[in-house]
């Protein structure tokens, strides 16, 4: 549509509409979270001290600067990406290494919120670089299927490596362990992106009829569930069930949005149900974790005392609606994974229910904002691969969550930017950019004549 | 066409991405549901759990209040640097454990320790001062104080008295209840397992061990058949019922005194019972069983229970406040177990507090007060939250009556069994008791003695009363008067000092 000029001495004609980029939202909201963030380590500090850390100052500003260069390049690079990422993915990650610090001073012998911060501005610096390098996320989809196979190789990778508390899941390098199951997982959903936006039509329509089903093709269908039982099959020699969990639910999810029938969530929860109480029934170390979600106290009866899954239930508790106060907890009471599996014990003692409350809210948001991008974007990888990166997110928290909160059997896994955990925050920095890069695109203004 | 509008029909990626979306919320929703069950709901039943040890790490993060005689703590509290950051400490343990019990990190609270917890943790509401306030700040209260009524000098008396026999001495202040000593002999030092190392655990473990049950207490919560002290009740029963009226006549006793239904005489210890007509005050000071027994019966079952029970007996929750374990005097007897019952044996049975109780209410000129160990209560400043207040338990007999009383039991100190508890300046009422025990009286007898003292001349209340019961000693001659009288008589010497 040709707009004419008003009136004489304005060069340009205005748009229509104003578009509203949201950068200062982002601003406003980026330092807002820095501002919690501080204000929590100082609590910290007073609760347990009696006094102010003294390097608060020098650690809001450090992170401050942070905040204020990836808002920069978002701003530079990805001037209409959603104003609500960055922010939620600041505080969140802020949150986590204050209770990480929390904890620290509860366990003279290991401190981790160092290192845990070094990841953080790491995880920080390759979303800036996956924003400015990435300019297209359709650039993505050709290198789908050799994402996959290294996802697969870097699955693979942790069976030469020793178990760490039962679970082959870790690379360890020196004084360095990584996840790969955590890099794997955007690898997986970008294939999945890549193979169901080419292959979601002949998916959805065609296929034998048997009965009221009318089956895929194999030949179609084939590949996802062969990649798919790899990477399950993988993840089993090495009894890392969160993530076997993660990856199914992701697949189910996935098939749905591409080809609508929800066949495939029947099937789904059909198949995972089956697998579950398969699983609990013939794997100890998950059978006692199954014994353990349906009778959390049961230990204690039988007079060993209470279980991690008691502790935490007990730290909850303690916690109430309003919480101890960071600091003034003892969540530390659960053992072991206080600082990764059940951090979120730790929130819900020392922040209550209504920290625990907000914290949901904050995740909720960002899969709500991942979801949106999804339904904006007009190329079916990037709206699979947005709506994916978003589920990926929710399932995770949700089965972390329902773990520490005996809603679910345990099965380890991270929460997502709050746990320690170095491959697990770079991974979700990563796929923050992904977010950004594709919300950037998905809330661009169409070019006008004007331009 | 067909195809895409078979697709079209089937939903396009808005359609189900927001499902999606839905779903994914309804993981969140869920999650919260469950957080708020757990935290709101469920949050009481956890913080009980016993197997929670926050409410022991709360419990231990500051000093506990102290236990007071006088104006001296006999407890105090030491950091461990353990995660339970303060325990409980005894200066001088084993003189004190009696009164105040233990308060151990792994084994709980008993006695004062026990029935003032709340207070000395800290968790009473009444040391709150904005209780609303306290609350939603989670101020924890610095611990209160529990004053005792416990005379230093009248406990060290009683433990030094009993020195290494097993036994128990109960002092009272007859016009108040003000129990004065409360000592339980062989004692242990509470200190000893008040942390929870494994040091703890072994000094625990030993004393639980040990057959002289140093953990009992032998004062409050042990009874034991009272013998001839018991013929204080008898005798009261019998003046105020009229069976006795004047404590010098005749009673009219038979000799000897054949138990009723029964061809079995009931025998005295000293020949100089076996004679016929004994007056009362003759029978007190020689301690004739027969003339006691048959008086006992001659009041009656009911009347007899009903004074026991005035003196403390068939009380199942005498709480001072520690709960003192039930005197037993039977409600349904025979004549002839009446009749032993009234000098203390058969079933009869008591704790040497409520022997206390019986000298206190015949000095208290028929009162008896309701014992009490607790001076006040104050918080951490020193403002009291609650201050004791004498109580009277029962009127058991007549002030009259009391006075006779009082001139029998005077009479046994001064002309009879309990001449071990004269003292020098002061007007000692006093009854030895000697009760058989184990099977076939093969076990050491029971050496009891009951009294109480005043100043030579005084028209008040006697300051003190004491119960003395040695359970088991070394000594040859295992009576009333010569082991247990000396102990009462340095207890009462030492309030008389003090006074």
């Amino acid at each position: 549509m040709a707009t004419p000029s008003a009136t004489a001495d304005s060069p340009r004609p205005a748009p229509a509409v104003a578009v509203r980029s949201g950068r200062n939202v982002e601003l406003l909201l980026a330092l807002a979270a820095v501002a919690i963030v501080v204000f929590g380590y100082v609590e910290v500090g007073v609760n347990i001290d009696g006094r102010a850390p003294s390097d608060a100052a020098l650690y809001g500003a450090a992170l401050g600067g942070l905040a204020l260069a990836a808002h920069g390049v978002i701003r530079w690079k990805a001037r209409y990406a959603d104003p609500l990422l960055l922010p939620i993915a600041l505080l969140l990650n802020g949150i986590g290494l204050v209770v990480i610090y929390r904890l620290d001073r509860s366990t003279p012998e290991s401190q981790v919120a160092p290192n845990q911060l070094l990841w953080s501005a790491l995880g920080v610096l390759l979303c800036l670089a996956v924003i400015v390098v990435l300019r297209d996320h359709r650039i993505l989809q050709r290198y789908a299927y050799i994402g996959a196979l290294v996802a697969l190789v870097l699955l693979i990778l942790p069976i030469f490596f020793p178990p760490i508390y039962g679970s082959r899941i870790w690379i360890t390098i020196g004084p360095f362990s990584l996840q790969p199951g955590e890099f794997a997982k955007i690898l997986l959903a970008v294939f999945f992106a890549a193979y169901l936006a080419v292959h979601r039509e002949t998916l959805a329509l065609t296929g034998r009829r048997i009965w009221r089903w009318e089956l895929p093709r194999l030949r179609v269908i084939g590949p996802v569930l062969l990649v798919w039982a790899a990477f399950v099959g993988v993840l089993f020699l090495e009894t890392d069930l969160g993530t076997s969990l993660l990856f199914f639910g992701l697949m189910v999810v996935m098939l749905y949005v591409a080809t609508a029938r929800s066949g495939w969530i029947t099937l789904g929860l059909l198949l995972a149900a089956v697998g579950a109480v398969t699983v609990g029934w013939l794997e100890p170390h998950v059978h006692s974790r199954v014994v353990d979600w349906l009778n959390p106290l049961g230990s204690i009866a039988a007079g060993q005392g209470a279980n991690q899954i008691a502790q935490s239930l007990f730290a909850f508790g303690a916690g109430g609606l309003l919480g101890a106060g960071l600091g003034l907890g003892h969540s530390l009471l659960i053992g072991f994974a206080a600082k990764s599996d059940f951090i979120l014990a730790t929130i819900g003692e020392e922040l209550g229910l209504v920290g625990l409350l907000a914290l949901l809210l904050l995740y909720a948001l960002l899969v709500s904002r991942g979801i949106s991008t999804g339904i904006a974007l007009r190329d079916p990888f990037g709206r699979l691969l947005a709506i994916g990166l978003a589920a990926l997110i929710a399932i995770q928290v949700f089965v972390v969550a329902g773990g520490v909160l005996d809603l679910i059997p345990l099965t380890g896994l991270t929460l997502p930017f709050i746990a320690q955990g170095g491959s697990s925050v770079v991974t979700n920095w990563i796929i923050i950019a992904l977010l950004v890069r594709m919300s950037d695109l998905a809330r661009r203004p169409l070019p006008t004549e004007e331009a | 066409m067909a195809r895409s509008n078979k697709l079209q029909r089937r939903h396009g990626i808005s359609v189900t991405g927001r499902r999606a979306g839905l779903f994914c919320l309804l993981l969140i929703i869920a999650l919260a549901v469950q957080a708020t069950r757990i935290q709101v709901f469920q949050a009481k039943a956890y913080d009980d759990n016993a197997a929670n040890q926050r409410q022991a790490i709360a419990r231990y993060s500051q000093p506990r209040g102290n236990i007071l005689v006088g104006a001296t703590p006999v407890t105090g509290s030491a950091p461990t640097g353990g995660r339970y950051d303060y325990k409980r400490t005894y200066p001088d343990g084993s003189l004190y454990a009696a009164v105040t019990g233990y308060s151990s990190q792994i084994y709980g609270n008993t006695q004062l320790e026990g029935t003032e917890d709340s207070l000395l943790s800290g968790t009473d509401n009444r040391l709150a001062g904005w209780a609303l306030w306290d609350e939603i700040s989670r101020k924890q209260n610095p611990g209160g104080d529990v004053y005792t009524t416990i005379s230093q000098a009248a406990q060290q008396a009683a433990m030094q008295g009993l020195g290494n026999q097993k036994g128990a001495v109960a002092a009272i202040e007859p016009s108040t209840g003000r129990i004065l000593a409360l000592a339980s002999t062989p004692s242990y030092d509470p200190g000893s397992f008040a942390g929870s190392s494994s040091s703890d655990q072994n000094a625990w473990n030993a004393l639980q061990a040990d057959g002289d049950q140093p953990m009992l207490n032998r004062a409050l919560r042990q009874t034991y058949p009272p013998g001839s002290t018991f013929k204080v009740v008898t005798a009261a029963a019998a003046l105020a019922n009229g069976t006795v009226s004047d404590i010098n006549a005749p009673t009219g006793a038979p000799s000897p005194y054949v138990l009723p239904g029964t061809t079995t005489p009931l025998v005295n210890d000293t020949s100089s019972c076996d004679q016929p007509n004994l007056s009362l005050d003759t029978s007190m000071v020689l301690s004739c069983n027969s003339v006691l027994g048959y008086l006992g019966a001659r009041t009656g079952l009911d009347k007899m229970v009903s004074m026991a029970e005035n003196f403390g007996f068939n009380d199942p929750k005498l709480d001072i406040p520690v709960r003192a374990a039930r005197s037993n005097f039977d409600t349904s007897m025979d004549q002839s177990q009446v009749a032993l019952s009234s000098i203390g044996q058969y079933d009869t049975a008591a704790t040497p507090l409520v022997m206390a109780m019986v000298a206190a209410g015949v000095a208290n000129n028929g009162t008896v007060m309701y014992p009490q160990l607790v001076d006040k209560l104050t918080k951490s400043d020193g403002s009291s939250v609650q201050v004791m207040h004498p109580s009277t338990y029962k009127q058991a007999v007549s002030p009259a009556v009391a006075g006779q009383l009082q001139q029998l039991m005077v009479d046994v100190v001064q002309n009879g069994t309990g001449r071990n508890a004269r003292i020098g300046g002061a007007t000692v009422g006093g009854k030895t008791g000697t009760a058989q025990h184990g099977v076939g009286n093969s076990g050491t007898p029971y050496a009891w003695f009951i009294s109480w003292a005043k100043p030579s001349g005084s028209g008040a209340v006697a300051p003190v009363a004491v119960a003395v019961v040695i359970a088991d000693s070394n000594a040859t001659d295992v009576t009333g008067g010569g082991l247990a009288a000396p102990i009462a008589k340095s207890v009462m010497q030492a309030v008389l000092q003090d006074h």
